[in-house]
């Protein structure tokens, strides 16, 4: 295997694992405030659709992503106003979220489906994108992985060295507590589902404007229950989450691999190994004893301060 | 004006909610089409109304509640147990995939077993599925939402996979698609030139079971308890797991059998695009059924009125079919929201201030299903 081959893998590992990462960093955020938000997928498509016709519209890819983003933030408002306020059950209302976002992303999207744009431009980073085996991969991405990493990077500063990351995690430990303390719990598990659906909207414009840009329906492919998947996978801890999404990635970009080496496989059975693989992962997963331990304590269960 | 807890749920606002989940979903379907410039009112009538004004139409109605109404049937017991088996639409497929695989072997035969055995390898593959799904759950733990999920993907792969390879029609000019089933494979409709099947009565038949059991059998009342309060029927000392298989075992052969009654019935051959989400919509008439069998039928008529109308819209209105899936979202959304009003009301009156709370548990939790 020559270190050509050895750094296309790498290459598009990364790529492949960005949108996996943004969904899953933002789904991991909201679930530590104890908050499970099953319409990943929906905010992924609405995302991507919008930050398609964002672009398409404007010229200006710049446009596009803010578009993503802002969208998947006000999508993900409406899972927030219902099931936080409303304290409707959360799963039946993530999964209304994704089965609405599936078809509005369609219905809005289904002037633009067939039509291209030139996708974000790789970046690469003087000097260090020529270090052997890892530079392509790390350094002569596009702005958005590079952006992925930053996040990762300020998520875990936040996460595990911060006031506003300790509030986070009391309120999905321990609502009531969080409560009696002065915590606007409330207020606190807005602010992480929206942050959530920005992240999923990035993870979408990522999809529609730089890993293959055009809009398709459907174009996420099960990429937010991976990702719901990932954080299991990754028992809510941050760095766990980065490797897990390059190792899903690979999981992905496996078949295109074996191609690369000659195997005949059809595409259709080597499409079912990044499903096969989160299966497998769960089912690892939990035989470990107390993964369900590690979960946020207030997990999924609805919340509502008394006056 | 102020939103207070109810002391108990409203049994009233519990079947009062998805009217009126249904009237704001009109109204702002109405504001949809407004925006997009249609006259609203002609719009609904077209979407809600027209499609169904003819006996042709009626009996296209009843052609799409048929899959549906299987696939929720076998959703209603999973739900109330809490059982979240979101695969209908794999289980859906794969079953369609092997009764479709077993129609083609069987296309030379001829005889009344030849039916049959069509059906039952539809319903068995169907079980099989999400027997899948059942093992991981009860034997690795691992949580059923993102298996059957996963399944589902994995499904319409599968099923891709065959119609580009093994299963494509010599003579289909290389179109990814199976050949025609023979005649004596099919469903036989009802009556003379509709294409309603005997399904639909299957999935009636199956409903009124499903209510039997819920209502006067061990295994229903095992099931309501399961998903009002799973610690105690885990103290009552009932068998989960051989609760989770039955009900898993049971929702993924009425996928399955959705599946048979869709291929072997109006589509009549294997095709890419078979799913077309009516497992998931499964999901929404089980809720807006609120999880009651005959709630679920009527839900069942107006989620299938929407792909009609979704289909009428585009042709007579010029929008795209997609938005029958918006309608179906809004529909839930507005259902979740309207429940609010189960365990909470609105006071028309004045806020009084209130004496201070001295009790020591500041903060309560309000929890429902």
């Amino acid at each position: 295997m020559s270190i050509d081959i050895i750094e296309n893998i790498l290459f598009a590992t990364i790529r492949t694992g960005t949108p996996l990462l943004l969904v899953a960093l933002g789904a991991m955020i909201s679930e530590r405030s104890g908050v499970l938000n099953l319409g990943q997928e929906g905010m992924i498509l609405v995302g991507a659709v919008c930050a398609f016709i964002g672009a398409y519209t404007t010229d200006s890819l710049l446009i596009g992503v803010a578009s993503g983003l802002a969208s998947g933030a006000l999508f993900s408002l409406i899972f927030a106003v219902i099931a936080i306020s409303l304290v409707s059950s959360q799963i039946a209302t993530g999964l209304a979220l994704t089965i609405f976002g599936t078809g509005l992303s369609a219905f809005l999207g289904v002037d633009y489906v067939g039509l291209s744009i030139d996708g974000l431009d790789e970046w690469p980073i003087p000097l260090l994108h020529d270090i052997p085996v890892i530079g392509k991969a790390f350094f002569a991405q596009d702005m958005l992985v590079y952006g992925s990493f930053a996040l990762f990077a300020a998520i875990y500063y936040v996460m595990s060295r911060t006031r506003v990351g300790l509030i986070i995690r009391a309120v999905g430990e321990n609502p009531g507590v969080a409560h009696s303390m002065g915590y606007r719990v409330l207020l606190v598990r807005y602010a992480t589902v929206m942050f959530g659906g920005a992240m999923a909207g990035l993870a979408g414009a990522y999809l529609s404007l730089a890993y293959t840009p055009m809009w398709t329906e459907g174009m996420s492919a099960g990429r937010g229950w991976i990702a719901l998947a990932l954080v299991v996978f990754a028992s809510w801890r941050t760095g766990r989450v980065l490797v897990g999404a390059w190792l899903f990635a690979f999981a992905s970009i496996l078949h295109l691999v074996l191609q690369g080496f000659g195997y005949d496989i059809s595409p259709n059975l080597l499409g079912m190994l990044p499903y096969l693989a989160t299966i497998i992962a769960l089912v690892m997963m939990m035989q470990r004893a107390g993964t369900a331990q590690l979960a946020p304590r207030s997990l999924g269960q609805p919340y509502y301060p008394q006056k | 004006m102020r939103i207070e807890a109810r002391p108990t749920p409203s049994h009233t606002m519990r079947y009062l909610s998805p009217l009126l989940a249904l009237g704001l979903t009109l109204t702002t379907g109405a504001a949809i089409f407004a925006a997009l410039g249609k006259a609203p009112l002609a719009s609904l009538h077209a979407f809600f109304i027209e499609p169904i004004s003819t006996v042709y139409g009626l009996s296209e109605l009843f052609v799409k509640v048929t899959p549906l109404l299987l696939c929720a049937t076998g959703l209603t017991l999973c739900f109330r147990a809490k059982v979240w088996n979101i695969g209908a639409e794999g289980q859906f497929v794969f079953g369609a995939l092997i009764a479709g695989a077993v129609s083609l072997q069987l296309a030379d035969y001829q005889g009344f077993w030849v039916l049959p055995v069509v059906i039952a390898s539809g319903v068995l593959a169907g079980m099989a599925w999400a027997g899948i799904a059942a093992i991981l759950l009860t034997r690795f733990r691992a949580h059923e939402i993102l298996t059957t999920i996963m399944l589902n993907y994995i499904a319409i792969q599968l099923l891709l996979w065959s119609v580009h390879g093994p299963l494509k029609s010599p003579s289909g000019y290389n179109f990814p698609e199976s050949e025609l089933f023979s005649p004596q494979t099919l469903l036989p409709t009802l009556w003379g030139q509709y294409r309603v099947t005997i399904a639909i009565l299957i999935a009636l038949l199956m409903l009124a079971v499903v209510w039997t059991v819920l209502n006067r059998t061990l295994l229903g009342y095992q099931t309501r308890v399961m998903g009002e309060n799973r610690q105690a029927a885990r103290f009552a000392g009932f068998n989960g797991n051989r609760l989770i298989w039955i009900l898993l075992l049971f929702s993924g052969g009425m996928a399955g059998m959705a599946g048979v009654s869709e291929v072997n019935g109006p589509v009549g051959q294997l095709t890419t695009n078979l799913a077309l989400g009516y497992g998931y919509t499964a999901i929404i008439i089980v809720f807006m059924g609120r999880m009651h069998p005959l709630g679920v039928l009527l839900a069942s008529l107006l989620l299938g009125l929407t792909y009609l109308g979704g289909e009428n819209a585009q042709m007579t209105l010029g929008l795209p079919k997609s938005i029958t899936g918006v309608f179906q979202g809004l529909l839930l959304f507005f259902l979740l929201a309207c429940d609010f009003l189960i365990s909470h009301r609105i006071v028309l009156a004045p806020i009084r201030s209130q004496p201070p709370n001295l009790s020591n548990t500041p903060v309560r939790e309000v929890t429902r299903s």
